[in-house]
Parts: C-alpha cells; structure tokens; sequence
C-alpha cells in the first residue's frame, strides 16, 4: 500500500534503538576484540590465541560441549517422551501446567530452589537436602553435588537446566504429535506394529522437522547459558561456561579485549542457527 | 472386568507420567515449605519432615518479613516493577509502529530490513555489553533506570516487531482500502483498525517481554552495577545467594518473593503466556 515517505516516521524509532543497542555494539566488540585488556594497543589476534589456549576456557568450552550433548539429549527426549504418553492420559493439562511452570521463573530463583536440593552437610549432621537425604537414607555418604568435578557437579548444574527447558520441548512436540492423523496410527496398529514400531516408524518421521526446530533452540540456549551457572557455581571447580568466562573477564579483570574475543567467538557459533532463522522466515513468507 | 484389564496395560504410563509430574514438583515444594519455617527447624530436620506432621511443626511468616524489610527484597520488588513496566511499554510502542511499518508500507529496503530485525533475534546479549556500558558511563546513565529501560527496549525490540508484523500482516487488505477511501490517514488506521484487532497478540507479546525482563540477571547485573539502591529481585536474590549462602530460611524466603509475580502471570494467563515463550524462546 502506498502512504508516500511516512515509513520513516514510523520507523526511525526502532532503527535508532536497534543500532544504539544491537548493531554498532556488535561491530564495535568486534573490533575491540582485536586490542588490548584497555582497548588501547592493537594486539591483531592475540586475545582469540588466549581464548582457545588458556586453562579456563578450555575448561569453558569442554563444559558447553557437556552442556550440549546431555541437556539436548534430555530436554528434547524427555519431552518427546511427555508428549507422547501425555496424549493418553485425561489428567493431561495439569501434568503439563506442572512440567511448564519452571518456565516461568528466573534462572535465579531455580537456581536456589535447586542449591537447596543439593545441600551438603557431613554425614554426622541431619542432611536438609532432599537428594542428600535420599542417598543416606539408601545407606551412602553425603555427595557434595555442587563440588565433585568434572562429572557430577556439571551434571547437577545441567539437570537445573533440563528441569527448566523440558517444558517447552513437551509443549511444542505435544502440539505437532496431535497433528500426526490418527488413522496413520491406527492403520500401523492394525498391520501389526507395537507401539515401540508406531513411535520409530511413523511418529519420529512425522515429527522430524519440529524435533529440528526445538533442537536448534536448545542448541542456542546452550551456547549462551549464563545466569543457572553464575548463581549456583560462578564457574568454580571446573563448571565455568563460555558466558560465565565472558562476564568475568569483564567484571573481575577487565580484560576488555579477551572479554569482546569471547563474545565474538560465542557469536560465530550462533550464526549457524541466524542463518537457520532467517531462511525459515524467508520460506514462511514466501508461502503466504 | 475389560476395564480392569485396559487400567493394567496403561498403568505404566500412568506411572511414568505421574513420577516424573512428581519429580518436576517436589524441588519448589521444598523451597515453598522450607520458607515458612523457623532458621532452627530448617537446620534440624529436613522439610519433608515438616510435611508428616503440619500441625505439630510451627510455621513462621518471620523469614518473610525479615527479607522484606531488612534483605533488601522488598526494595527489590519495587525496583523490578519500575524496570519491568516502563519497558514493556516502551517495547510495545516503538514495535508497534515499525511493524505496522514493516507490514503495510511499501518502501525500497523493506525486505532487507525485515531479514535484519529476523537476524538480531538470536544476537548474544554478550556481544553488545562492554559498548553500550561505555556508551552509558559517558553519558552517566549506568546505574540508573532510564539506562536500563533503553537497554531493555533495545534488546526486546527485534522480537516484538517480528511477532506484531506476523501478526498485523495476516489482516485482511479491504480492511485498509475502506478505511482510506473514508479519509482515514495511515496513523488513524493504526489507532483504531489495526490496535483494537490485535489485542491478543499484544497481550502475548507484552506478556513475553514483562517476563523476560523481570527474570533478567545480566542486563541488570551488567548496567545497574548490583546496587542495592536500583537492584531487581534477580540481582538482590543472587546477591542474598553470596553473602547469606548457607541461611536457607532467607534464600527460600526471597527466592519465593521473586516467583510470586511469574507464577500469578503464569496461572491467570497461561493461554498468551505459553504462546508468547514459544514464539520468543531464540531471544539473545
């Protein structure tokens, strides 16, 4: 529709916000990311030969790959598993209010709700953690969760995520499964599949592009996840994250160099899925 | 009999579902009782003892009124409302525009713009942080409100615009046509045609953004410096989480202070509220 050069009007506020907050910062980290802890001396590639070498962010990077790998697999299994099994139970809508609700509070707030499941005390006092608790009861020693490295403690942190995210794979899968026709089911049913068939043969075909979809969501959650690290651990005993490193070198060293390489390298890991995002609006608009 | 026979065969989902349902439940269960009872109780036993026997535990409002009025939550409380409301209001607005823009404006660069909003959906806060915040010191606006709000506003703009134009750009063309031939000028369409219809989607939008920014960590740990004078509830929990680490009595208190608006929100509109989080789930 033609309304002559009004556009502008309507558009300079976005524009201005969008290049003050998102595009020039983003080309200026880009460029600091190339100088000094100060921003002062040109060091070329310096910071990304410190950022793929030191100690700590090697430590950071193998945790995201953990991070990964086990809260993909979970968030999206789990929730596939949910959606599944929910569509054949009457009580469906309150299990899933209940699966979803984490969604709805801060990383913060889950992550105390989560320190206090893993408290640790010595076996001589009573165990006020729940998990703690559990594991004396079953006849073992008090396992300080949050402390026990690499494995355990990352795991413990991950699982704070999984509890967090698992409700939203459920909810966006339930939605795609009751799009599965039920006589493709019950036609499979018929010609003799179990129920372990229907789901390999005909459900996980038909759900494979939304299975893709929140999967790359995950995969971009993972990538940047901060504040659940940065409550429960700040990165101690080996459970720093790349986000995690980012705002310390920052705040703690000011090493605003090695702080912009990091970011930028967090970044380049997420243009994949930009691209992903931007390809997929252009196929939605060229249906319409 | 067949009854009996069909319960059987679906007992075992009944029994992963309601596990699991259980599992999901019982951490914030213990975060919610645990808050009600005394510092000394909390350290002696653990909470689901406190279950067993409800009449004979005593429960306390006294970690409440202590993280209210002495932790700095209930300054927090007030903080996170005058963060949150002013930039979901901000938000809407300047995203309203450019998506009524976006979506009914013929202008050279319209793709290209829309594929770039598409594109900054995912930008990690992180590259953005150390320039805006030097932008801020020299423009003294780091550790105030206005500064957060900007930030705010800046960050949640692409996602806002990008929901508003799906949804602006799905009615109907005569709607315009009429409207125009009646003399109504592009912004008196915009107040009365295009607003009213789109309450809904305004409503999720907003609902998304109220929520993203009140459970914020970085943005406000990041441009407020984590006073206590200007901090959120996010900020002065994890604060609380530093210094009072071990005082479970406090951190069950305040974390809960913290939740009592998500979950008001969660529950009396969940129907916007799950429709906004899915469409804003790749938000940087």
């Amino acid at each position: 529709m033609n309304m002559g050069r009004v556009h502008w009007l309507y558009l300079a506020p976005a524009l201005l916000m969008l290049g003050l907050f998102l595009i020039y910062p983003t080309a200026e980290t880009v460029r600091l990311s190339f100088y000094g802890p100060r921003s002062d001396v040109f060091v070329g590639f310096q910071n990304y030969v410190q950022a793929f070498t030191s100690q700590p962010m090697l430590i950071a990077f193998r945790n995201n790959l953990l991070w990964l790998v086990v809260f993909t697999l979970f968030t999206v299994g789990m929730g596939l598993l949910l959606a599944v099994l929910l569509d054949r139970v009457r009580y469906e809508t309150v299990i899933k209010s209940v699966i979803f609700l984490p969604m709805a509070i801060s990383y913060v707030a889950a992550g105390v709700i989560w320190r206090f499941v893993y408290t640790f005390r010595p076996a001589v006092a009573p165990q006020i953690g729940l998990l703690n608790a559990i594991v004396v009861a079953l006849g073992g020693n008090p396992i300080g969760w949050l402390i026990e490295r690499p494995w355990v403690n990352n795991l413990a942190l991950i699982a704070v995520g999984v509890w967090v995210w698992t409700g939203f794979c459920m909810v966006i899968l339930s939605a795609a499964y009751k799009g599965i026709p039920k006589e493709m089911l019950e036609a499979a049913r018929i010609d003799g599949a179990n129920e372990w068939q229907v789901f390999l043969h005909v459900t996980i075909p038909f759900l494979k592009s939304t299975l893709a979809v929140v999967t790359t969501t995950m995969i971009v959650f993972v990538l940047k996840v901060f504040d659940i690290v940065y409550v429960m651990t700040n990165g101690a005993y080996d459970t720093d994250v790349i986000a995690n490193r980012m705002y310390n070198e920052m705040f703690y060293f000011y090493n605003y160099g090695l702080a912009s390489a990091i970011a930028v390298i967090l970044f380049l890991a997420i243009i994949p899925f930009l691209v992903i995002n931007v390809r997929r609006f252009r196929a939605q608009e060229a249906v319409r | 009999m067949r009854r009996w026979r069909q319960l059987l065969k679906r007992l075992p989902v009944h029994l992963v579902v309601i596990t699991l349902a259980a599992i999901w439940l019982t951490p914030s269960l213990g975060l919610l009782v645990s808050s009600f009872r005394p510092r000394q109780d909390l350290l002696a036993s653990g909470w689901w003892t406190a279950l067993g026997r409800p009449f004979a535990t005593q429960w306390t409002l006294a970690n409440y009124r202590q993280v209210l009025l002495r932790e700095g939550m209930g300054r927090a409380f007030l903080n996170s409302f005058i963060i949150t409301v002013p930039t979901t209001l901000i938000t809407l607005g300047i995203a309203a525009l450019a998506a009524y823009a976006l979506a009914w404006m013929n202008f050279r660069g319209r793709q290209l713009l829309l594929m770039t909003v598409i594109g900054l959906i995912v930008i990690p806060l992180q590259m953005t942080l150390i320039p805006v915040l030097r932008m801020f010191n020299a423009l003294k606006l780091s550790g105030t409100f206005p500064g957060v709000w900007l930030a705010h506003t800046g960050y949640g703009l692409p996602l806002m615009i990008y929901l508003l134009r799906n949804f602006f750009g799905a009615l109907p063309r005569e709607l315009f046509e009429s409207a125009f031939i009646d003399g109504a000028s592009p912004f008196t369409a915009f107040l009365r045609l295009v607003l009213p219809l789109s309450v809904p989607v305004l409503a999720s939008a907003a609902i998304f953004q109220f929520l993203w920014v009140w459970n914020d960590l970085l943005v406000s740990l990041v441009y407020l410096g984590g006073f206590a004078r200007v901090a959120p509830l996010t900020v002065q929990l994890s604060n609380l989480v530093g210094s009072r680490g071990q005082d479970w009595h406090l951190l069950t208190a305040a974390a809960f202070v913290s939740m009592i608006v998500p979950m008001i929100v969660f529950f009396s509109l969940q129907r916007y509220f799950v429709r906004g989080i899915l469409a804003g789930a790749l938000k940087g």
